[in-house]
């Protein structure tokens, strides 16, 4: 699940709510997809609170190879 | 000398002015500015000039408006208008109505040259549009990191969403070999293979200063791009080619990131709102089943629908053994009071034992009480849904329902009255038994309604 994008968890995540509310499922297919929901939920803000902030600049080095660096403003008047 | 035809200055200059007006009422003339001075009233004057000449110049403060850029000395410039003559001073004087710098005009014929050629392609078509990931993990940027625009673009990015991942491709955005710069920045962040969509601008300036992104390096780069790009070139009114071929086009770089980056606060409200949704739905389900539950106990038989039938066949199990114990026992005591009474054969006939067994059997069957004979009712009638069922398969099932069936003597069904004559013998099946039948007369048509 972690590999999951948060996108196509959430939209699973609206799917399996609909499917839910819609109130047709046994009980026992109602509480397997609950729990798979939880899962997406739980995935989501774990995805949401996580994500880490990191700017970085990219450049070439000799070979041509591509490194990143951490990228600062040149004038730091805004920070 | 008397014959010498002189004119004073004024009627040579009016016979110049006549002919240079007469002949030059408007025209293109290409040249450099220089001089340049503008006055008090409004008015400029500055001379054109190349390599050979000179050509002084008036432009009049209401032709001044009409021209979008500030003319200077050193400018490249086509002017349009009409020549003067300036009695009062032997001069002649072009007036200008019309100036643009010969760069732009340049400028804006490329532009429009390349937009068709690339639009001929296909490059603009709409179906080459390609949606924005709705939440994306990392985001590439291909701008100045000195400028302006990037330092719009994070800030809007970091107050929606501070914990997006951002790489930078450095570029100039302006000036010799930005636009090649722009490109390779295009390509590079495609080559991480971790970004998830691409941002390529620059904040406001002149066409000049924009034309990177009106060069075919750079539309090519964003063609050719497998990561979905957004173009974002100075502001609302500045229109590129990038911003045609791009994917989506943004008035300015802070709205393209206003476009890629949604606000984590309405992420998260939309997460809680749909596990509450979520939870409240099953809540619902349990409760649903709850109730069902309830208003089932007491009515095991509902809970278990297999029950009944076990209780059934234990009944029905326990019916036969007691019958075949009871037929035996009784038997047994039959088959000691023939040996007792030292009977004949007619004693061990099996007609009198059949006859005896029965006999004993049906008391049994008295014994063994009413729910039982009702528990075998009931079987009997699975049997017969079934056997029905299977009966309804067989083609001979219709003749049940009043249908007959007519043969020949042969066996062959006789479905057309043209098939015999009178006095043919035919054979009638029934739903019980058969007709041996002689035909008297037939009829190819009857009065039965057509359907």
């Amino acid at each position: 699940m972690t590999d999951l994008k948060f996108e196509d968890c959430l939209s699973r995540l609206e799917q399996i709510v609909s499917q839910l509310e819609a109130g047709k499922l046994s009980l026992e297919e109602s509480l397997k997809v609950f729990e798979e929901g939880i899962g997406l939920a739980r995935h989501c803000a774990k995805y949401l609170a996580d994500a880490e902030r990191r700017i970085e600049l990219l450049a070439k080095d000799d070979t041509g190879a591509l490194t990143q660096k951490p990228f600062a403003f040149e004038s730091d008047e805004e920070a | 000398m008397a014959d010498r035809a002189v004119l004073t200055v004024s009627q040579l200059t009016e016979q110049l002015r006549g002919l240079v007006e007469e002949r030059f009422p408007a025209v293109w003339v290409e040249g450099e500015i220089s001089n340049f001075r503008l006055y008090g009233s409004g008015h400029a004057y500055f001379t054109l000039k190349d390599d050979g000449a000179q050509l002084r110049t008036v432009l009049f403060r209401n032709r001044m408006r009409r021209i979008r850029f500030e003319p200077g000395d050193g400018q490249h410039v086509l002017a349009f208008g009409s020549l003067e003559v300036y009695a009062t001073r032997g001069e002649y004087q072009f007036v200008v109505e019309l100036l643009e710098p010969r760069g732009l005009g340049a400028l804006q014929l490329a532009f429009e040259q390349l937009k068709a050629r690339l639009g001929a392609e296909g490059l603009f078509a709409e179906s080459r549009k390609r949606p924005l990931p709705r939440f994306p993990r990392r985001i590439g940027i291909v701008t100045s990191p000195s400028g302006a625009a990037v330092r719009d673009m994070l800030r809007v990015i970091g107050r929606r969403f501070a914990g997006l991942s951002i790489v930078i491709a450095p570029a100039r955005v302006q000036g010799e070999g930005a636009a090649r710069e722009i490109a390779a920045g295009i390509a590079d962040l495609n080559a991480l293979g971790d970004v998830d969509v691409l941002i390529v601008g620059r904040g406001g300036g002149s066409l000049e200063d924009l034309w990177a992104f009106n060069e075919e390096v750079v539309a090519r780069a964003i063609a050719g791009s497998k990561i979905p790009v957004i173009a974002a070139v100075g502001h609302e009114v500045d229109v590129t080619i990038a911003d045609f071929v791009a994917d989506v086009r943004a008035p300015t770089p802070s709205a393209a990131a206003e476009l890629v980056v949604r606000e984590k606060q309405a992420l998260i409200d939309g997460l809680l709102d749909l596990r509450g949704r979520l939870e409240g739905a099953m809540r619902r389900r349990l409760e649903h089943a709850r109730r069902e539950a309830t208003s089932l106990t007491g009515r095991r038989v509902l809970t278990d629908p297999a029950r009944p039938l076990r209780d059934l066949e234990r009944r029905v199990d326990d019916a036969v053994r007691r019958l075949r114990h009871a037929a035996t026992a009784t038997l047994r005591r039959a088959s000691h009071r023939v040996d007792v009474t030292g009977a004949g054969l007619r004693g061990q006939s099996p007609f009198a034992r059949l006859a005896g067994d029965r006999h004993r059997l049906e008391r049994v069957d008295a014994r063994l009480g009413g729910e039982i004979t009702r528990a075998l009712v009931r079987w009997q009638h699975r049997l017969a849904a079934v056997t029905g069922r299977l009966d309804s398969l067989s083609p001979l099932a219709v003749l049940g329902r009043g249908y007959s069936l007519t043969r020949t003597p042969a066996g062959d069904i006789v479905r057309d009255a043209a098939r015999v004559v009178p006095g043919d013998a035919v054979d009638v099946l029934l739903a019980r038994g058969r007709l041996e039948c002689r035909v008297e007369r037939t009829k190819e048509q009857d009065d039965r309604p057509q359907v």
